[in-house]
């Protein structure tokens, strides 16, 4: 259960099978996420996401990333757990956790992607714990109402 | 990625504790306040405030400012923005990645396309 939640969509002209193509084989996830995959379409499956130094992160030091594939309907259906620390079992603890939802339409796929539970990926489990009891507010109006309160008392910016 | 650079991760562990929430709220309401002042206006102890000022101040959430014997604290809007940017920026992050896939997805239909046209 979390309060940060981002999601996103778009529609693509062409049917959920390549879409789903795309999106789970590992020679076409290089070639708009990280710079190699390693996955299986399979739930339970663990994979790796490989960015190479100056690759497509931009970062210097390159990164291998493990994650879980949590749910892989063909067509349909794609999660996966990432973000926990390496060697350790993802859950919702310790992880944000990725959905992929393809659905057909007449022109062609709408495929939403949902990223959730992103505050497990910071702060220490303690802190974790307290802020799932407190999320009551959403983390987001939260934020934006007190940016909204800062920008309005403090105009240009305290010092 | 999902994971933000180090430096967004101690700004969101600064965030994500409800206790220095609440104590950014409350240095908004009073523009600029001392421990002391924290102090009596939220439930925890003095040293509890302190402990949580050094780690506002440590990600920048807050800036101290020395006047006679006591330091006086208020929020930082601009960090506060870097903070409410991190949704954005994972957002923002997702959308080219939807674009990439669009783009990949749609030539690979229009290949498909014309080989059949082609075998016809």
């Amino acid at each position: 259960m979390s309060a940060e939640k981002v999601e996103r969509e778009i529609l693509i002209e062409a049917p959920p099978e390549v879409v789903w193509g795309v999106l789970t084989e590992p020679e076409q996830i290089g070639r708009w996420f990280s710079d190699e995959a390693e996955l299986e379409q399979r739930a339970g499956t663990d994979g790796t996401l490989t960015w190479r130094p100056g690759g497509r992160g931009g970062s210097a030091s390159g990164m291998t990333l493990t994650i879980r594939v949590v749910e892989a309907e063909p067509h349909r259906r794609f999660c996966f757990r990432w973000g926990h620390p390496e060697g350790a079992t993802a859950d919702e603890d310790n992880s944000a956790l990725v959905e992929f939802l393809l659905t057909e339409e007449p022109a062609g796929t709408r495929l939403r992607v949902i990223e959730s539970g992103i505050d497990a990926l910071a702060g220490d489990a303690d802190g974790r714990a307290r802020y799932r009891e407190d999320h009551e507010r959403g983390w987001e109006r939260h934020l934006r109402e007190l940016h909204d309160h800062v920008a309005a008392t403090a105009p240009g910016g305290a010092s | 990625m999902a994971a933000p650079a180090a430096e967004d991760d101690a700004l969101w562990a600064a965030f994500a504790d409800p206790t220095r929430r609440r104590m950014l709220e409350a240095l908004i309401e009073h523009g600029e306040a001392s421990t002391t002042t924290l102090a009596e206006s939220l439930p925890i102890t003095r040293q509890a405030v302190a402990k949580h000022l050094v780690v506002l101040d440590r990600v920048g959430l807050v800036a101290g400012r020395r006047q006679g014997r006591e330091v006086r604290y208020a929020v930082r809007p601009e960090r506060l923005d870097d903070a409410a940017g991190s949704m954005a920026r994972v957002a923002a992050q997702w959308d080219r990645r939807l674009a990439r896939i669009k783009r990949l997805a749609e030539s690979a239909q229009a290949e498909k396309i014309n080989a059949r046209r082609r075998g016809r």
